[in-house]
């Protein structure tokens, strides 16, 4: 359904271009759930945003249904059915949830916009009138961000860290909507975690390392490979740089 | 005497208007009374010493407006009034002032608009003034509201001011004294865009125990426009104030905000906010993402900050 061909995405350095996301060659299949998991800051977000069309694609191709979509702006990729959750939704002054789920899902109707506002465990009373602004909290915010995703009904969704900042107890109802809507609607999803949980969950897991795919798989055989590049690894360097000897844990 | 088109226009920006309204009610057209009509609670007499009206709300009025909307259509045109609200003790009343114009001229438009209002006690005032321009006119279209307002014990003012569109040049002055237990609540939505100047003053004073205040200023200044905020609020007794300033700037323009806080009394708490900044890249994006092009996003984004 969406592939990406020697996909690389470098920024400008001090003194010379930083490598951010290095010659990623992948293919996602129609109504398949992806978990993609690495360290922080091994570019998970930026594969996520390049998807997207956030930021541009410094080289490779990005094929969507078959059609070249790399030179296409973000609005025309979420025209054509692709979509993406914020891991850090942004607020805005005097833009109400309703205008932002209204703006989602294309329907200016109330009673549409509460349906979503349920479905990620919030009350639609307490909630349709109010800013998107700072006056809500972090795990609102992610709701919010989940339930314009629902309203927007994107064939293709990518969801940055949903985990993030959702107590865990209402986590189990959001993951339990992403699922339900990837099932019963056949939605490609892809979920951005560390959670054990969430990996045990999905089809397939691609592990990102340093902008690389480092391995694809389920979770019996990426789970071996995250403790050994996050612990093993990372103890070796560090020790060599401090010079002081360790084992692998 | 009947309103045409581009009256009828005017008034809808300025009032929600699309004919002469219900209620009490004073048009003024081009630098004279065009219709007027009181009712039995809200009576509006000329003044006799000067131009301008008198608005006696009776005390104990609910539920009632009053529209005064202010309408220039031709150029070469200075119009200045005197305007005096009584609101009437125990009432609860909407006033829904404003001042179209339309300019095609060589010659500038202006309106000066003083408007003295005596809240009194335990009243309740609601107050919208907006202010919009329209025509091609290389003479400029110029509005400079001066506003001073008495709120007396247990009395609450609320006065939204707006400027969208049209306006060149606007100097609004607001002047405000509070008493015990007396509210003011000001919202100030502006927009300038091209080569308009905007300056807004405003002083309020918590002159007795338990008043308060809120000052909220939100703007957009665009092209080569620029703007200059100036509220302050100073208190005399125990008593709240805040003030917030918030601006969207873009293109070429200059904002200038500076709100002021002055205590001269132990046990009152006053907070200023204030923020210059273009629109978030984030918000941008997250729209974009929803299928919105770049300018529809920025639209949408500039007419929920200014809602």
């Amino acid at each position: 359904m969406l592939e990406l061909k020697g996909l690389s995405y470098n920024v400008s350095g001090k003194e010379k271009d930083i490598e951010i996301i290095k010659d990623v060659d992948i293919s996602f299949d129609k109504g398949k759930l992806y978990a993609i998991t690495g360290p922080n800051g091994s570019g998970k977000t930026s594969l996520a945003q390049l998807i997207m069309g956030i930021y541009p694609a410094t080289k490779g191709r990005i094929l969507f249904k078959g059609e070249d979509i790399t030179d296409l702006d973000i609005s025309e990729r979420a025209k054509k059915g692709i979509g993406y959750a914020f891991q850090y939704p942004p607020r805005f002054k005097g833009l109400k949830v309703l205008d932002l789920l209204s703006l989602a899902s294309g329907i200016e109707e109330e009673t549409v916009a509460r349906g979503y506002l349920r479905q990620v465990g919030l009350c639609p009373e307490d909630y349709l009138d109010r800013d998107v602004d700072p006056g809500l909290s972090g795990g609102e915010m992610k709701r919010i961000e989940i339930a314009t995703l629902l309203a927007k009904n994107p064939e293709f969704v990518i969801y940055d860290e949903p985990d993030a900042g959702v107590d865990l107890w209402s986590f189990d109802l959001l993951l339990d909507v992403i699922r339900n809507k990837h099932k019963k609607e056949g939605i490609t999803t892809i979920l951005i975690s560390h959670q054990e949980r969430i990996l045990s969950l999905v089809d397939e897991i691609i592990l990102i390392v340093d902008g690389r795919i480092k391995d694809v798989g389920n979770k019996d055989k990426i789970w071996p490979v995250i403790k050994d590049v996050v612990g093993c690894q990372r103890d070796t360097l560090c020790s060599r740089r401090d010079k002081v000897e360790t084992k692998c844990r | 005497m009947k309103l045409n088109a581009v009256d009828k226009n005017l008034l809808e920006q300025v009032a929600d208007l699309h004919d002469t309204p219900q209620g009490a009610y004073n048009i003024r057209r081009d630098g004279e009374g065009f219709s007027r009509h009181s009712t039995e609670n809200i009576q509006i007499n000329v003044k006799e010493d000067k131009p301008g009206i008198d608005i006696i709300v009776k005390p104990g009025t609910k539920n009632e407006s009053v529209h005064i909307p202010v309408l220039l259509t031709q150029d070469g045109i200075n119009d200045l009034v005197y305007n005096t609200f009584e609101i009437g003790e125990g009432s609860d009343v909407q006033v829904v002032a404003g001042c179209g114009i339309h300019n095609d001229g060589s010659q500038e438009s202006r309106h000066d608009g003083i408007h003295t209002i005596y809240v009194r006690k335990g009243a309740r005032m609601r107050y919208v003034e907006k202010h919009y321009g329209e025509g091609e006119s290389v003479g400029g279209r110029v509005l400079n509201p001066k506003t001073i307002i008495e709120i007396e014990e247990g009395a609450t003012a609320e006065l939204e001011m707006v400027q969208i569109k049209g306006v060149d040049s606007t100097k609004r002055d607001t002047e405000a004294n509070l008493h015990k237990d007396a509210n003011l609540i000001i919202v100030e939505r502006l927009l300038t865009h091209g080569n308009q100047k905007a300056r807004s003053d405003i002083v309020v004073n918590l002159r007795e125990e338990n008043s308060f205040t809120q000052i909220t200023s939100r703007t957009v200044a665009q092209g080569d426009s620029e703007q200059i905020f100036y509220p302050r609020v100073i208190a005399y007794a125990k008593s709240r104030g805040y003030v917030e300033c918030d601006s969207i700037i873009m293109d070429r323009a200059i904002v200038q905000s500076v709100p002021e806080i002055t205590a001269h009394h132990a046990e009152a708490e006053l907070t200023h906010e204030a923020a210059i900044g273009k629109i978030a890249g984030a918000q941008l994006l997250k729209l974009m993402s929803l299928g919105l092009s770049e300018q529809e996003a920025i639209e949408k984004i500039l007419k929920g900050f200014l809602r």
